[in-house]
């Protein structure tokens, strides 16, 4: 007891300036150990312990207390104390126990979803993301799981928000793994097919040695999300995804990338009658829904390919080339796609005729002039970043060295050629590297 | 002269006076005077290939068949042939009459002439190589491979030929030899060989003689053919030169010249090429003046009577399906100058009226709509169609928006290259230091 009074006495000297915490830290470094000892006796210090102003303190303290396994009724009293002290801790202080911290946010998780109210834990996860994040370009291993809350609360456009922000740098590649195919779902409920698109890409086609299960799951949706978008889909990945990935997913995937070759076939009648046949499997894979929403976009692809061709067009007759049951549902479909804004068309009721319109935008506006302006601002950037990531490159040594390398091999073998040209063929010696 | 508002038909115009029978014509196949053309090897293939293809029971047909077994029966009596024999008389199945059934003493004699022959052969060659005299070997050789040929053994006939090439002293020898390596690789159906040794042929130093020149052209345009380069076949029947005449007839006849080069030039080149290449030239002229019809059409599909062009083509169709090198050629071919009278028809009008233009072709409007639709979702023509009014207009991009969107689209996918690309080098580079920590 005596030394936990001596900590709480110690903490609230030492929180003033960054040297000060740093000492501090070492201190609460080294009582870690006896703070775990007994975690029911931290209970009573907390209440003296200030989190916005105490943080680093508090959070070993916190950290202590909640260690151990807990129940449902122990969870919910957790709860508030834990989001109070997310929400009002010194960003600066955390960063120097930054594993600490996860840790807490994550027990903080499993509370919020041990009690079933993912909800509640959203925002204090945002603030947490936010707090451990060094800049907006960095992937911390809390963004996966505040993005898993997102998902179970169906609180998306929260989880939008911070997809926007772009991520270069990445503290653990399975964090990237999670984040981005979590957030691929959470663009897909939001009907962002590009975002999602982006995102369920960049996990396919990421560097990995061996398949993992997320690269399997994020490459199911992503044929699924490349056939709604694109109506289209491509089996062959690029060049840059890695050889393990190319080689296995398409074995782990392969209903639906029959599903694409039949879609691709473009007749419908037969598209359902796959889609019947093998519903269980998309229903294990909890894929079923957008499969649906595949069979929809074929009706949607067909009638787009309908406005190239045709300046007028009867409802009977769309109906007929896009294999639908009747005008009616010829017209209901152009109409929700003209809502949509998918295609430019009127709907001539008395004739049953529908004309179809060219895209009516001139590009003129200053709207449009904005948007080019922030675009070309924002490749600038791209390109002044891949700049500045090419010459950190250059300088490094390993680089220099392999060069090097190179540069002397080459030389080797143009004097040994050079040999064989002056010395004639019967005069060549060996190569020797 | 119609007044210069009407809106006035194309494809109407008065009937071509009739002429005299030709030989390749929409009216069903004259076996005899279509087998004079040929003579050897080929007029018997030609033969079985028209019996085969008439194999299926209906009855002006079945007289077209025998009449081709019948000839073809002739022809290798003349022969050495017996395989090609037996083939026959089984396909006759004794339903000629007694004359043509399978003479079997006949076989027996030529079989065993042929042993003898080939005994002889191999012994004046083995003497001949042991002499080392380059020019009676290469005789020696040549001679085998006629002989092969003449039994029927191409494969065997294709490689003395060949092997006359290492004893071969004069231009004049390697071109004999290049024209019975083409003449038997035809047969065989090799036509790569044919190019090689074509383009073997022709880098000769020595000037060949007009004859061979037109031979070799009309060589390498039978390999493109099969190839289905069909501009490269075109032009190769388009330089043939009017000697050829019958010379090559045991590959292939004047009229065949003329019906292969034109229906390829139709459906390949371009209007000037057209007009230039076929028209225009006079050596061509005269193989057209062969196949009056096949000159008819083409004239037509250039002054734009599409009804007319297309009419010609449904009569000749039946014949050609019955030419040994055109058959499978000839469903590809209409369909390319179908979609080119199409195209052409459009390419000059702002709007078209569906009707008016379905009844040039004729067909019905449906059916061409649906045509148009093909052709439009192939950007082969630049259009609408209207589908209530059954109007066709002209359709031009515009370039400025067309640009705007193109720009707008490529930052956006550059964007989202360059970024997923600095991801994945970050990633990269975390795996890098891991495995370099480790190691430390």
């Amino acid at each position: 007891m005596g030394s936990i009074e001596n900590l709480v006495t110690q903490i609230q000297g030492l929180s003033g300036s960054i040297d000060d915490i740093a000492h501090l830290h070492n201190i609460l470094k080294v009582a870690d150990e006896s703070l775990h000892a007994e975690p029911s006796a931290l209970s009573s210090v907390l209440d003296q312990v200030d989190p916005a102003k105490h943080s680093l303190g508090y959070l070993y303290f916190l950290e202590a207390f909640t260690s151990g396994p807990v129940s449902k009724e122990q969870a919910l009293t957790l709860i508030p104390i834990l989001a109070r002290f997310i929400n009002c801790c010194d960003a600066q202080q955390i960063r120097f126990a930054p594993d600490k911290f996860v840790s807490v946010c994550k027990r903080f998780k499993d509370h919020v979803l041990l009690i079933e109210s993912p909800l509640r834990g959203v925002s204090p996860m945002r603030a947490a993301v936010r707090k451990l994040q060094t800049t907006s370009e960095h992937l911390t291993t809390l963004h996966p799981d505040f993005l898993l809350l997102c998902l179970l609360s169906k609180s998306y456009n929260i989880g939008l928000s911070v997809l926007e922000d772009d991520i270069f740098d990445v503290d653990q590649p399975r964090d990237l793994f999670l984040y981005c195919y979590y957030g691929g779902m959470i663009c897909i409920g939001q009907k962002r097919f590009r975002k999602a698109l982006e995102l369920l890409h960049n996990v396919v086609t990421a560097p990995m040695n061996a398949i993992n299960a997320i690269a399997v799951e994020a490459y199911k949706k992503y044929i699924l999300v490349s056939l709604i978008h694109y109506g289209q889909f491509s089996t062959s990945l690029p060049k840059y995804a890695s050889s393990a990935a190319q080689r296995n997913l398409k074995n782990f995937c392969q209903p639906y990338i029959e599903l694409a070759t039949t879609y691709s076939s473009g007749k419908i009648a037969e598209f359902k009658i796959y889609v019947d046949t093998n519903r269980e499997k998309y229903d294990n894979d909890k894929n079923l829904g957008l499969v649906k929403q595949v069979v929809s976009s074929m009706y949607k692809h067909n009638i787009q390919r309908l406005t190239q061709t045709y300046l007028t067009l009867s409802l009977q007759d769309i109906a007929n080339t896009v294999q639908l049951g009747s005008p009616k549902e010829a017209e209901m479909h152009v109409l929700q796609m003209i809502q949509d804004g998918e295609i430019f068309a009127t709907i001539n009721q008395k004739d049953g005729m529908v004309r179809f319109l060219e895209d009516p935008e001139q590009y003129k506006t200053c709207q449009m002039i904005e948007h080019i302006d922030s675009s070309i601002q924002r490749i600038m950037t791209l390109s002044r970043k891949l700049n500045a990531m090419d010459e950190l490159m250059s300088y490094d040594p390993l680089y220099l060295s392999k060069v090097r390398t190179c540069f002397e091999i080459l030389r080797q073998v143009t004097v040994v050629s050079e040999g064989f040209v002056s010395s004639g063929w019967e005069g060549a010696t060996e190569i020797r590297l | 002269m119609e007044p210069e508002d009407e809106i006035y038909e194309n494809g109407g115009g008065e009937q071509p006076p009739p002429r005299s029978k030709p030989i390749i014509s929409g009216e069903q196949l004259d076996v005899e005077t279509y087998a004079s053309l040929y003579r050897d090897r080929t007029k018997v293939a030609r033969l079985l290939f028209i019996a085969d293809r008439c194999d299926n029971g209906a009855m002006p047909l079945e007289a077209l068949r025998m009449e081709a077994l019948r000839m073809a029966y002739d022809e290798i009596k003349k022969g050495e042939n017996t395989q090609l024999f037996r083939e026959v008389v089984n396909k006759i199945g004794g339903m000629l009459g007694d004359k043509y059934e399978m003479d079997a003493a006949w076989c027996e004699t030529v079989d065993r002439r042929a042993e003898q022959k080939k005994e002889k052969l191999e012994n004046e060659l083995n003497s001949y190589r042991t002499n080392l005299i380059k020019e009676s070997i290469r005789m020696g050789y040549n001679d085998f491979g006629d002989f092969h040929y003449a039994h029927g053994a191409l494969g065997d006939a294709f490689k003395s030929y060949v092997r006359t090439r290492d004893y071969c002293t004069t231009s004049k020898h390697i071109i004999s030899m290049c024209m019975n390596a083409i003449l038997v690789s035809i047969e065989m159906g090799q036509f790569t060989h044919v190019t090689s040794y074509v383009s073997k042929a022709e880098q000769s130093p020595d000037a060949l003689d007009p004859i061979t020149v037109a031979k070799l052209r009309c060589a390498a345009g039978l390999a493109h053919l099969e190839t289905k380069k069909y501009k490269l076949a075109a032009r190769k029947f388009l330089e043939t030169g009017p000697e050829l005449g019958s010379h090559y007839n045991e590959v292939i006849a004047a009229q065949d010249v003329a019906t292969y080069g034109g229906l390829c030039a139709l459906a390949s080149f371009d209007r000037t090429e057209l007009k230039n290449k076929v028209i225009d030239n006079l050596n061509f002229r005269n193989f057209l003046e062969l196949v009056p019809e096949v000159r008819e059409l083409i004239n037509d599909f250039y002054s734009s009577h599409y009804a007319s062009c297309l009419e010609y083509l449904g009569n000749l169709k039946p014949n050609l399906l019955l030419d040994i090198h055109l058959h499978d050629h000839v469903e590809t071919l209409y369909d390319q100058i179908r979609h080119k009278a199409l195209i052409q028809y459009t390419h000059p009008f702002v709007s078209v009226d569906l009707r008016m233009m379905a009844n040039a072709f004729k067909t019905s409007v449906a059916g061409l709509e649906k045509e148009l639709e093909a052709l439009i979702t192939d950007n082969q023509i630049q259009a609408r169609i209207d589908s209530h009014n059954k109007i066709l207009y002209a359709r031009h991009a515009d370039q400025r928006n067309a640009t705007f969107q193109r720009v707008l689209q490529t930052g956006s996918e550059f964007d989202r290259d360059v970024r997923s690309m600095l991801l994945r080098a970050n990633l990269i580079k975390y795996d890098h230091n891991l495995r370099a920590s480790r190691k430390l």
